[in-house]
């Protein structure tokens, strides 16, 4: 695909550095010559100094060519504009970056008027994220599969777990759970997990289950799984604001906590039932007064990772609360998946993970059955869904007698409105959904998933 | 420093160097000559050792500068010296020596040769050094490139050490297309011109040797007059496809997309000025010696194409010529020929940017607080682009003299020392004096020589990765 990016900052760099693994043609603009210099040594890639809003910029890069043109400057005004001014000159989707709240309720009108084929708010996309995490707050992520009907907890598994040194095939003989566990993270390195495989203490599980035998596996392997009913966030930023609306009538009681009384009383005037106080979170004994060591979640928000990395870690020394931390950097990311927190949020990556999937559905839907493509563990685990189609070499038959590949799992199959979480005896049937966890490899059909 | 890279890389080039080996012993096949055994003996030393170098493929296929550099000037070596053995091993070259210089002056596309009768040598070792012209012309870093996924990213870098020209920039956003369609379009023209030289009554093995000579402007003749003896069609022929391939080919990329504007950027028209303005001044300057006008306008094009392209064809002697059309076929040498063609030289775009800071900089010292940037083709050029360029002409001056003054031990005159210097750094061929058109290299000693190889290396390679390879900062860890 040949796809256009307008801005080079983080979200930009992102996209440039995943697209451009998968085999994309990518043009990138950016008015500062050193990001584009940057990103056209380290990526295989065009690269554009201009305004990308300008005919004549989009025009030397090939707009009338583009499969895809995707604006994802700082200003959303100017991702308006370029995406405006694309869509004159070519048919091609386009994708903008919308991040003020103002616009977030034009958004519906925006798509329609301009012609835009999806706009994307970072921040509203990761207080989403936060939201679906603080209801559930054992697992440490929740990816959603075919339009969230599917959901695939990831958690860590706890000191003095009875997980710890058991075969996965054990899981259900010893602990009678129904679940199904896909892979299994073990410092850096990701497994696709085997019946053979064996649990250590840290290891981060990914499984498939329904809420109530979750609920029952999780009490078995002693993991507290309380729900939350009060948060402290920390910095009443634009992240801060979507969660709080996202959480209005969950029940949860939310204390906003921002150093800037300006931002204060902003935050307060538009969030009348939000605790908000006027302190610096580095503040323990502050912190302590308005009930840290009583709190459920902590969730740190604030503009600077360097904040919420120390405030989150002090925070985890008081509490025994669930922690999200919120970090944007790049390199920041790299460095906290080593500090033990709970939950990281990044908007950025939330951001063009959003992309990414989006781009992998136009692209999969020519010439393969593949309906979307998750990059599930970046890198190394991906997971697709597939349509099954009649004559298909594996159906009817069921999945024990098949030889699948091996690094391979039927995560779900996916029948009418059922989910079934697959079992040696079950069958595959003609018009079902299958998603299909494996290690990164093109599949074009699932046919491709058997030796 | 990622060495396992650096090896595989190198593996690569040597099985690439087998597979253009092919082409030689084909020939001999034909004219069923006893050469064809010590092709393929270097054919099969390539074969096996490229293999061995390749069959474990590291894990980190990282590439930073420094890699990019190393590659690019280890790889050309790599090729010369494994290049040099047919030439050696048939006997037909009786040095080692002078067949490396004979090598690298092929895949650098200089045309200088230590041969005086190349007539003599068998038809399929004057294909193979033909064809090593074709091969080095456009860049067989770049061929690997076209051919094979090498890395993904960072092969932006290879190419910017490989291909000439202060900036480079790529047609389409990715390098393996880019390359993919240089070599296309190189490929055509080439074929043009052979089959424009078919018409023209050449034979198919003179005709193709042409062809692969003038495609990478390298300049080694079938003949030992080169191109004298043939047809005045010919010889028109041969000079406009010199002049086309000492074109940027982004040109021709752009003109294929209609976008004709682009195409006759600054750099061509002043390319085009200086070289229509030389064969003028040639013209006039040497119409005496010739019955016709046109037999001068003939001879001055083809001379000034041959040398502004660097490519060292010849249908007559000039150095024959008047002191200055000599003279003014010394300063083309220099200029060479655009950036992003086959050509060598300091490649006009240099001149162009250097010139125009020139001016600017004047400006600035009448009116000291004035705030001006170099324009080119509408666009301010870039501060490290113009850095490079003064960086470029300074070490140019550096080597150049000492380049120089190593070739003066030898105690020849002073034309000839600077002539060959000047001929095989800007990969031209032939130079004044005794290295003039009808002269050749084997008289050097074995030390100029040496001198002489890295010279064009360094010219084709535009200095910095042959330098770097000699800075002990590039091998050091940190």
């Amino acid at each position: 695909m040949n796809i256009i990016i307008v801005g080079g900052g983080m979200v930009g760099e992102n996209l440039v550095a995943q697209l451009n693994e998968e085999d994309n043609n990518i043009t990138i603009i950016d008015t500062i010559p050193e990001t584009v210099n940057k990103i056209a040594t380290r990526y295989d890639v065009m690269g554009i100094v201009g305004n990308g809003a300008t005919h004549q910029i989009q025009e030397e890069a090939g707009i009338s060519q583009a499969d895809l043109f995707i604006a994802v400057t700082g200003s959303d005004e100017l991702n308006l504009l370029c995406c405006l001014v694309a869509r004159k000159s070519t048919r091609c989707p386009t994708i903008a970056r919308l991040r003020d709240p103002e616009y977030s309720k034009d958004v519906p009108f925006l798509k329609d008027e301009l012609g835009l084929a999806m706009v994307i708010n970072p921040e509203y996309v990761a207080a989403k994220e936060i939201a679906r995490v603080l209801r559930f707050p054992s697992a440490l992520k929740i990816e959603t599969f075919a339009n969230g009907r599917v959901e695939l907890m990831k958690f860590r598994i706890p000191e003095g777990s009875a997980l710890i040194d058991m075969a996965v095939k054990e899981v259900i003989t010893k602990l009678h759970c129904d679940i199904l566990v896909c892979t299994v993270e073990r410092g850096t390195e990701a497994y696709i997990a085997n019946g053979n495989f064996v649990f250590k203490e840290k290891d981060i599980l990914s499984i498939i289950a329904s809420p109530k035998n979750a609920n029952e596996f999780f009490r078995k392997i002693n993991y507290k799984a309380d729900s939350v009913k009060d948060a402290i966030i920390i910095g009443a930023g634009a992240v801060s604001q979507y969660l709080c609306d996202i959480m209005k009538k969950s029940g949860i009681s939310l204390k906003v906590i921002e150093k800037h009384p300006d931002a204060c009383e902003e935050f307060s005037a538009l969030n009348p039932d939000v605790n908000v106080i006027n302190g610096d979170a580095s503040d323990n004994e502050m912190m302590l007064e308005e009930g840290l060591a009583t709190t459920d979640a902590y969730i740190a928000l604030s503009q600077r990772d360097e904040e919420n990395i120390l405030n989150s870690l002090s925070a985890k020394n008081t509490a025994k609360c669930k922690l999200i931390t919120m970090v944007t950097k790049h390199e920041s990311a790299e460095l906290v998946s080593h500090l033990d927190l709970d939950t990281i949020i990044n908007p950025k990556t939330v951001t063009s993970d959003m992309i990414i999937r989006y781009v992998r559905a136009t692209k999969n839907s020519l010439g393969s059955n593949v309906e979307t493509l998750y990059n599930f563990i970046p890198g190394k685990i991906q997971a697709s869904e597939f349509k099954v189609v009649e004559n298909s070499p594996i159906t009817d038959i069921p999945l024990s007698k098949l030889s699948f590949k091996n690094t391979i799992l039927i995560a779900s199959i996916l029948r009418g409105d059922k989910v079934i979480i697959p079992r040696g005896h079950d069958v595959i049937l003609p018009g079902d959904s299958v998603i299909v966890v494996s290690e990164i490899m093109p599949l074009h059909d699932i046919a491709d998933i058997l030796k | 420093m990622n060495y396992r890279m650096i090896r595989y890389v190198l593996g690569w080039i040597l099985i690439f160097e087998a597979i253009f080996l092919l082409l030689p012993a084909l020939t001999a096949v034909i004219y069923r000559e006893k050469e064809l055994l010590h092709i393929l003996i270097t054919c099969g030393i390539c074969a096996i050792l490229g293999g061995l170098l390749v069959l474990f493929k590291p894990k980190n296929t990282l590439l930073f500068s420094r890699e990019g550099f190393v590659i690019v000037s280890l790889s050309w070596i790599t090729l010369s010296i494994f290049g040099a053995l047919p030439l050696y091993l048939s006997g037909s070259v009786s040095s080692y020596v002078d067949a490396l210089f004979e090598t690298v002056s092929g895949f650098t596309t200089t045309g200088a040769t230590i041969l005086s009768d190349v007539e003599i040598l068998p038809r399929s070792l004057l294909m193979w050094r033909s064809f090593t012209h074709w091969v080095g012309g456009m860049g067989v870093l770049v061929f690997i490139m076209a051919f094979l996924p090498l890395s993904g990213s960072y092969n932006m870098l290879i190419m910017k050490a490989e291909s000439p020209g202060p900036s480079v920039s790529k047609l389409v956003p990715r390098v393996r297309t880019t390359a993919l369609i240089l070599y296309t379009l190189y490929f055509a023209f080439t074929i043009l011109q052979f089959v424009l030289l078919l018409f023209g009554g050449m034979n198919v093995f003179e005709a193709l040797n042409t062809a692969f000579a003038t495609a990478g402007t390298g300049g080694f003749g079938v003949k030992n007059d080169s191109i004298g003896s043939y047809s005045p069609y010919i010889q028109v022929v041969v000079t406009v496809f010199m002049l086309l391939f000492s074109i940027n080919f982004s040109s021709y990329y752009l003109i294929l997309n209609k976008k004709f504007k682009d195409a006759f950027n600054t750099e061509v028209r002043w390319f085009l000025y200086i070289a229509f303005g030389a064969i003028a001044i040639i013209t006039l300057n040497i119409s005496h010696l010739f019955d016709s006008v046109w037999e001068a306008v003939r001879h001055a094009a083809f001379t000034v194409a041959s040398i502004i392209s660097t490519t060292g064809f010849m249908t007559v002697d000039f150095d024959l010529w008047p002191n200055l059309s000599r003279a003014l076929i010394v300063m083309l040498m220099f200029i060479g020929a655009c950036a992003g063609s086959t050509g060598g030289g300091i490649k006009v775009s240099r001149y162009m940017i250097l010139i125009k800071d020139i001016i600017k900089e004047f400006r600035i010292m009448l009116h000291p607080k004035q705030i001006k940037k170099t324009i080119v083709d509408k666009r301010p050029v870039a501060n490290e682009v113009i850095r490079s360029i003064y960086v470029y002409f300074g070490t140019f001056i550096i080597v150049f003299a000492l380049s120089f003054l190593l070739i003066c031990i030898e105690n020849h005159d002073i034309t000839t020392a600077f002539t060959a210097v000047a001929a095989t750094i800007n990969n031209v061929g032939p130079g004044l004096n005794l290295v003039g058109p009808t002269q050749n290299f084997i008289f050097f000693s074995d030390f100029s020589k040496i001198v002489l190889i890295f010279d064009m290396l360094a010219g084709r390679l535009e200095l910095f990765p042959m330098l770097l390879l000699f800075n002990p900062a590039t091998w050091r860890k940190k």
